[in-house]
């Protein structure tokens, strides 16, 4: 059986508090800009006022989205160097000696991950902190959750662990990229495409 | 999802160019020191710089008053820091759960080698508060400071030295208690009581129970049924590390969480069921309106009532005051002719009636039940009324005493006293005279006019007005402090403060403003050594990790220094180093709570950071008093829960210090006449980039949560306004310019603008940051005398200027 790894994340209880973020890029020296995790944060719904009093239906909740290491990536699909590539552990990583920063990657994905780093210019993302899978520990992002809500592992070992969605707004659906992705959703959730729900930190992601 | 340009301008950015160009500036190498260790070890991320690191260390993260305690796991190489990571003990659980540090602490490493952090001591050369100086020599510095201070004590006597509210280090050696000592061995100073944070609830809370510590531990909130956060927030604020953690323990044991904000925290989103958003300042209202179902539909407890409590109705009231207004009496408009309907609330909170009926009628059944009150409702006008309204609705629905239940008020924990956050001695203050801290700029302009009335005690009245500030680790003279325009004037008279000295990592807003700036180091620089906060049940050992760079000092070495100008540094420093202090201080912690803790060595050995007292049996506040209430009296004068308050009533004051919980309008409020001018509501919740007023200048969490003001969408569609664009936020104390984020989050009529960015005021004195404080006024509350900074009324504007 080929082993794909696999982030879970429990939206239910994720306060998004961005500590994963940062841990990430303390760990991988990332400049201001390049967000190897970003946390999106969701919201839908109106306020009315009716005899001087505010009703709301506000949902709301957060999702912290690195690379899905896809099963499907495209990323790999259009580098036109090969320096982006699936490994025999599910894990998509680029080979920054053959990369030429063109951004099709960036393009392509539809879940925002591969970023071009300015200063060393390629394109850079998540890679599972693969360096610590070698030596037995957590990806960074795992261990920093004040909230406990973020697991890893194999996806089928996962799926049969805690089942839960592949898709919900703000990401597509995902028979796209068939993402390596397991996400329970938040009370709130809504749909991958969702009209009415908005990210309300566009600029923070 | 395409990750979109990264356009917007992070005010405090680093990059290596402009580092080395800074750093050139001053005749260094950029290898110096100062080479960031970021960009170090991008050279070649296949060699695992976690690997190759020489040290990894496992310390305390710096403690700069947020309300965590966390564990940070620290990767040295070449004496340079290369890498944060957190507790990694291999059991986490309840008992003992890993302390997780947050962004902050993750995002330690941009403040540790942030450029701009001070190198040298100071000597102001501009006006005061212009930000202009001069390098100076320790030895200059020092006697500068120890001459001004000898000058003043003898001018104006003992009294006219302060030594100001400052919370930005806690560690044993950084912090405001070294310069108390200081001040205590060379006559005293005019001392404070009070803090800025919890200034009305540390008040109030005793007036019912006698106490402030009316919270069970943590561990047992995970038994609670259902938990009503009353402008609570633990995620952001981090209420205590883990609390947060500990109440997605208890959603998992089935309870029930609603959230009663103005604004959806993370809190809120991560843990509530459901979200109450509620008109600030009129918590009082929406509570009375509980009681009033409570009572009218027979909800309430009234065997515990009966019991337990005085004051509820005539048939309990205190010996003397038999015909004053009972709290029943008041509920059901028995005086006022105003019953405390659900009706009458909704149009005051906004929350609709059947709302709270329903809360009401949860809260009263579900057993056992918490009401869990946060600081920023009492950070108002009236903050003291609003904390006894939730302890008496605590009485009422007789969640006292038990396992799963909350007192409400101050809740700190039961236990054996609690943490102590510092046990470095201050010695005693021969100086008896106190004020309450807020009221310091009152104490500066008319000090000596100050008596009773204004908080003084220990003395009549004041000798002498504030001549002299000391302050160490503080930004809440100028940044911190309301009404910040106000204060920088009052700051700028050299006649009226004649001498400001400021221990500082940074140029605050508030070291502006000094005469002499002594450059401190970090926590990582030093030993040291924290206990929990709120919350405490372990010991943490912060070793030196890092050499103390440049010519900085800890608050300890510098005020030894002064003492020695003064004679009195073998008294001071007792012969000790830093890192023997430390070895004293643990031995304080085993002679007292922890009595299995190590020694350093085998502490320092063990490398876990951390020692740490499980909590298997959680404690119970007034459990004891529950099971006897006859035997196990409370320390208040019936000995019982005083839901009517003789004391309060005999301060013959019932408008603002009523003897019952009452709603009593703001003085800047929506309903005033101030609101035609100025018609929201301002808020400034604790922000995730920041703890207080620090890492304002971190890039990694201003990234991550950028400074902005927060509206409602329909606030923002009225005033024609889009995330992103510059808004004016004014009212007659001040005005800022600074982008607006758009959120469907907050309830119409209110702006959110997170407090504790840095004040920088542009040549016409507009801040172009966003400091909630140019807009907060310097009026203290009725009973604490504390600050009431969330009561603001502004308006918002999109500004004319791109």
């Amino acid at each position: 059986m080929k082993k794909q790894y696999a982030f879970y994340i429990d939206t239910s209880r994720c306060s998004g508090c961005k500590t994963c973020q940062v841990a990430c890029k303390d760990k991988n020296n990332l400049d201001i800009g390049v967000l190897w995790r970003r946390v999106y944060e969701v919201s839908r719904g109106s306020w009315t006022q009716q005899n001087g009093v505010w009703k709301n239906n506000i949902k709301a909740y957060n999702v912290s989205l690195s690379c899905n290491h896809c099963e499907k990536p495209v990323c790999v699909e259009v580098c036109p160097t090969g320096a982006m590539k699936k490994n025999k552990n599910g894990i998509v990583t680029i080979d920054a000696k053959k990369c030429i920063g063109c951004n099709y990657c960036a393009w392509a994905c539809p879940y925002g991950a591969p970023q071009y780093d300015e200063a060393k210019g390629v394109m850079t993302k998540c890679d599972f902190c693969e360096d610590y899978l070698e030596d037995g520990k957590n990806p960074s992002c795992v261990d920093s959750c004040p909230m406990r809500v973020i697991d890893f592992g194999d996806l089928k070992e996962l799926k049969k662990k805690y089942g839960g969605a592949e898709q919900l707004y703000p990401l597509p659906k995902a028979h796209h990229t068939k993402p390596a992705i397991l996400i329970k959703p938040h009370k709130d959730a809504v749909d991958s495409g969702d009209s009415l729900a908005q990210i309300l930190n566009e600029e923070e992601v | 999802m395409t990750k979109h340009s990264k356009e917007e301008k992070i005010p405090f950015g680093l990059d290596r160019r402009e580092f080395i160009k800074w750093t050139s500036a001053l005749g260094l190498s950029a290898g110096a020191f100062g080479t960031m260790p970021h960009v170090m070890s991008l050279v070649d991320k296949k060699t695992r710089p976690y690997v190759v690191a020489d040290k990894v260390i496992r310390a305390g993260c710096p403690a700069h008053n947020c309300g965590g305690r966390c564990v940070l796991k620290l990767y040295v190489k070449d004496e340079k820091l290369v890498r944060i990571e957190t507790d990694d003990r291999p059991k986490d659980t309840i008992a003992d759960p890993q302390l997780r540090a947050c962004i902050r602490g993750r995002a330690y490493m941009r403040r540790q080698y942030h450029p701009d952090r001070l190198k040298y001591p100071m000597i102001r050369t501009g006006k005061r508060g212009e930000g202009k100086f001069r390098r100076a020599s320790w030895e200059e510095a020092l006697d500068k400071v120890a001459s001004e201070i000898e000058r003043i004590k003898n001018q104006y006597g003992n009294q006219a030295l302060y030594v100001p509210y400052g919370t930005g280090s806690y560690n044993q050696l950084n912090g405001r208690q070294t310069a108390a000592r200081l001040f205590n061995l060379i006559g005293g100073s005019l001392d404070f009581y009070n803090s800025y944070s919890w200034a009305a609830i540390s008040k109030a809370t005793p007036y019912v129970f006698g106490t402030s510590v009316t919270g069970n531990q943590r561990q047992d909130w995970v038994n609670s049924k259902y938990i009503l956060m009353w402008s609570w927030n633990p995620s952001e604020m981090r209420d205590g590390t883990n609390s947060e953690y500990f109440l997605k323990k208890a959603k998992e044991n089935g309870a029930k969480i609603v959230c009663i904000d103005p604004r959806m925290s993370l809190s809120a989103v991560s843990l509530a069921d459901e979200w109450i958003p509620i008109r600030p300042g009129t918590d009082v209202a929406m509570m009375s309106a509980m009681a009033y179902v409570m009572i009218t539909e027979g909800l309430y407890d009234k065997d515990f009532v009966d019991r337990y409590c005085v004051g509820f109705d005539r048939t309990q009231m205190p010996e003397g005051v038999e015909e004053a207004e009972s709290y029943k009496d008041f509920i059901l408009g028995k005086k006022d002719g105003q019953p405390k309907t659900p009706e009458w609330a909704e149009q005051i909170t906004t929350i609709p009636k059947e709302t709270i009926i329903r809360l009401a009628s949860e809260y009263a059944t579900t057993k056992p039940a918490m009401l869990y009150q946060g600081y920023g409702m009492q950070r108002r006008a009236y903050g003291e009324t609003a904390v006894i309204g939730g302890c008496v609705l605590a009485a009422m629905t007789g969640n006292i005493g038990i396992s799963g239940g909350c007192a409400s008020g101050m809740a700190l924990q039961a236990d054996d006293g609690g943490p102590f956050w510092n046990v470095f001695p201050t010695g005693s203050n021969p100086v008896k005279a106190r004020i309450p801290t807020f009221l310091w700029t009152e104490a500066v302009l008319r000090g000596k006019e100050m008596t009773a009335e204004e908080g003084v005690t220990g003395v009549d009245k004041l000798e002498s007005n504030i001549k002299l500030i000391y302050g160490v680790a503080t930004n809440a003279l100028i940044n911190q402090h309301a009404n910040v325009n106000r204060t920088a004037k009052i700051l700028e008279d050299e006649s009226k403060v004649e001498f400001i000295v400021i221990h500082d990592q940074f140029m605050t807003p508030t070291a502006k403003f000094a005469d002499v700036v002594l450059p401190v180091c970090t926590q990582m620089e030093m030993w040291g050594l924290e206990d929990g906060w709120k919350y405490g049940d372990e010991v943490i050992l912060m070793p030196q990790v890092l050499e103390k760079p440049y010519e900085t000092k800890s608050d300890y070495q510098i005020c030894a220094e002064v003492a020695e100008r003064f004679g009195v540094k073998e008294e001071y420093t007792q012969n000790r180093s830093e890192k023997e202090w430390i070895e004293w201080a643990l031995d304080i912690y085993r002679d007292t709570r922890f009595p299995e803790v190590p020694s350093l060595e085998k502490f320092r050995k063990g490398n876990k950071g951390v020692y740490v007292k499980m909590i298997t049996n959680p404690k119970i506040a007034f459990d004891g008093f529950r099971r006897n209430p006859d035997k196990n009296k409370l320390n208040t004068p019936s000995g019982k829960i005083e839901i009517f308050s003789k004391r309060l009533y005999d301060m013959h004051d019932p408008k603002y210090i009523p003897p019952v919980p009452k709603y009593i309008e703001e003085w800047e409020s929506p309903f005033g006449k101030e609101a035609k001018k100025f018609p929201f509501q301002v808020i400034g919740h604790h922000y995730m980039a920041r703890v207080h007023s620090t890492h304002d200048n971190n890039d990694y969490t201003n990234e991550a949560f950028p400074q902005r003001v927060f509206i409602n969408e329909l606030d923002a569609k009225e005033k024609n306004l889009e995330s992103g664009d510059m808004v004016k936020v004014y009212n007659d104390r001040g005005t800022i310019v600074m982008p607006c984020r758009v959120t469907n989050k907050i309830l119409p009529g209110v702006v959110d603008l997170p407090q504790g960015a840095w004040w920088t005021p542009d040549e016409n004195g507009i801040d172009r940051r966003g400091n909630v404080n140019v807009l907060t006024s310097h009026k203290w509350t009725p009973l604490a005398l504390g600050n009431a900074q969330h009561t603001i009324m502004a308006n918002i504007e999109k500004a004319e200027e791109a």
